[in-house]
């Protein structure tokens, strides 16, 4: 029995300690962030972008294309009771009441009927909503299979090749972004156009919006225009004392509005 | 002999916990996908699958590629920020396939009214238009290019672009005053409406012409002492000029 290897292992062993304080402290020179993250393109790395929308309440006119073209790129039911986004008007009145009804995709009251109710109303304006891709979201945290959850890029998604259609999503999200599809009995709802993002296209909604009042890109992404709209603006988020640090940002927001 | 010998009984429980243990993985290697906790408590392929779907809106710049006349006009005009495909629908298919699949093209009055429908609730400013007073039956186009709206023929008065405030101003008490005893609009106004705007009084006095009291006009005016009545506000912040009756 020779004593050789041992010695060896010993030996190899006490070099590679040696070497270890000299590669932390080069480590710490470089930088570790630099040392990970990847050569090509910083952008098309899914961990370096925060995807984000931002959406002006005073721009809206509750048109409605941002619904039709929504259903209509991500093949959502027709019927008006799904919607991945939808419009809000909102109605104030004298007295302190609050109406709000979804719009859908047309502007559901006609001119008439407004009219009508022009003796009421104190004042009146158009919310969009949509899932708010939720940086601390309630539905992924309530899913009991991993069939909902966050992408590397702050997008929330449903697998549902892998939902079990429990909809316990839908009960806990608390801005009532989710339906269930019947056709396939999972859960569905918006994902930001995910595959067109990813593509460098914006979603659909943002595309065809023909105010601008939705905007559309990536968080600490200073050439993004939603840095800009962060900028020329103050935002708000729904409900936040929820904590649930929504990725869809309002500037003009009416204090009515929840 | 062995001095020791595993009991029975714990070689029988062992042998189920064996099974158990087997089964367990068995099972686990069945259930859980494979790319399951890749990425996080999901299925990394699910991710895939979702940047796979088909696109169904191609996107202005895809338009603009082929129809870069068009695309230029639209750009000059007010409809600078609209997408092709708003008004024409989702155009992918017709992208891939440009003589096959041809996109919508809208007519009449639907698609226009959508926009510029007269509704209160929509933003002050957005240009609207009562739909059964502004030409009824008219298809819009026949006034308005889409790609270009600003009609060639610029309207005389101001009622038809401000037909609200003329109709409120009708029935009131100022029926009789022209928009411009008021406001003074450069020509200019009227074909690019928001780079010259109107002039709007700007202090008591001008009110004051005729409602002061010691004012030169007809003594069926209303009259108020105008340095003091009202205290520290303005006129309008309590009576609409166009309709100075109302609350």
């Amino acid at each position: 029995m020779s004593l050789e290897p041992k010695t060896e292992k010993r030996r190899g062993f006490l070099a590679r300690l040696m070497k270890l304080p000299a590669a932390a402290a080069l480590v710490s020179l470089i930088g570790p962030e630099k040392l990970l993250a990847d050569s090509e393109g910083e952008s098309s790395n899914p961990d370096e972008r925060l995807y984000a929308m931002g959406i002006q309440v005073d721009k809206c006119i509750g048109c409605g294309m941002c619904v039709d073209a929504c259903k209509a790129e991500n093949d959502v039911l027709r019927e008006p009771f799904f919607f991945r986004t939808w419009v809000e008007r909102y109605e104030i009145h004298h007295d302190g009441e609050v109406t709000v009804e979804s719009i859908g995709s047309g502007t559901g009251v006609s001119a008439l009927e407004e009219e009508e109710e022009e003796a009421l109303r104190l004042r009146s304006f158009f919310v969009p909503k949509l899932c708010n891709h939720c940086d601390n979201p309630p539905c992924v945290q309530v899913c009991p299979v991993g069939a909902t959850f966050k992408t590397q890029d702050g997008v929330i998604l449903v697998d549902s090749d892998y939902c079990i259609g429990c909809r316990y999503c839908i009960q806990a999200c608390p801005y009532g972004a989710r339906y269930l599809d019947p056709r396939t009995k999972t859960a569905d709802k918006c994902t930001f156009c995910y595959h067109r993002i990813t593509k460098g296209l914006l979603p659909a909604c943002v595309e065809v919006c023909p105010t601008q009042a939705r905007v559309f890109g990536e968080l600490g992404t200073r050439s993004s225009p939603l840095h800009r709209m962060k900028r020329m603006n103050s935002l708000q988020v729904l409900k936040p004392s929820l904590n649930t640090e929504p990725k869809v940002f309002y500037s003009s927001l009416d204090g009515e509005v929840r | 002999m062995r001095i020791w010998k595993i009991p029975d009984q714990v070689v029988r429980l062992a042998i189920l916990f064996i099974v158990a243990i087997v089964a367990l993985v068995v099972v686990r290697q069945k259930l859980i996908p494979e790319s399951f906790g890749e990425l996080g408590h999901y299925r990394a392929e699910a991710v895939t699958i979702a940047t796979e779907l088909p696109i169904h809106y191609a996107g202005l710049q895809a338009c603009v590629e082929c129809h870069e006349d068009t695309g230029e006009i639209k750009a000059a005009s007010y409809h600078r920020s609209l997408t092709c495909e708003g008004c024409h629908g989702p155009a992918a298919d017709h992208v891939e396939d440009p003589t096959e699949v041809l996109p919508l093209v809208p007519g009449g009055r639907a698609a226009c009214i959508r926009c510029h429908g007269y509704r209160p609730s929509r933003p002050t400013g957005f240009p609207q238009v009562i739909e059964n007073l502004h030409n009824p039956m008219e298809p819009c186009m026949s006034c308005h290019d889409p790609h270009d709206p600003t009609p060639p023929e610029v309207p005389e008065s101001c009622s038809a672009c401000h037909g609200a405030i003329a109709r409120t101003k009708s029935v009131s008490h100022h029926w009789s005053l022209d928009c411009e005893t008021c406001h003074e609009a450069l020509p200019e106004h009227r074909e690019s409406p928001r780079a010259f705007l109107p002039s709007k009084p700007s202090g008591r006095e001008f009110c004051g012409q005729c409602h002061a009291a010691d004012a030169t006009s007809s003594s069926e005016i209303p009259r108020v002492e105008i340095a003091t009545h009202g205290g520290r506000y303005l006129c309008w912040q309590c009576h609409y000029p166009h309709f100075p009756e109302s609350r």
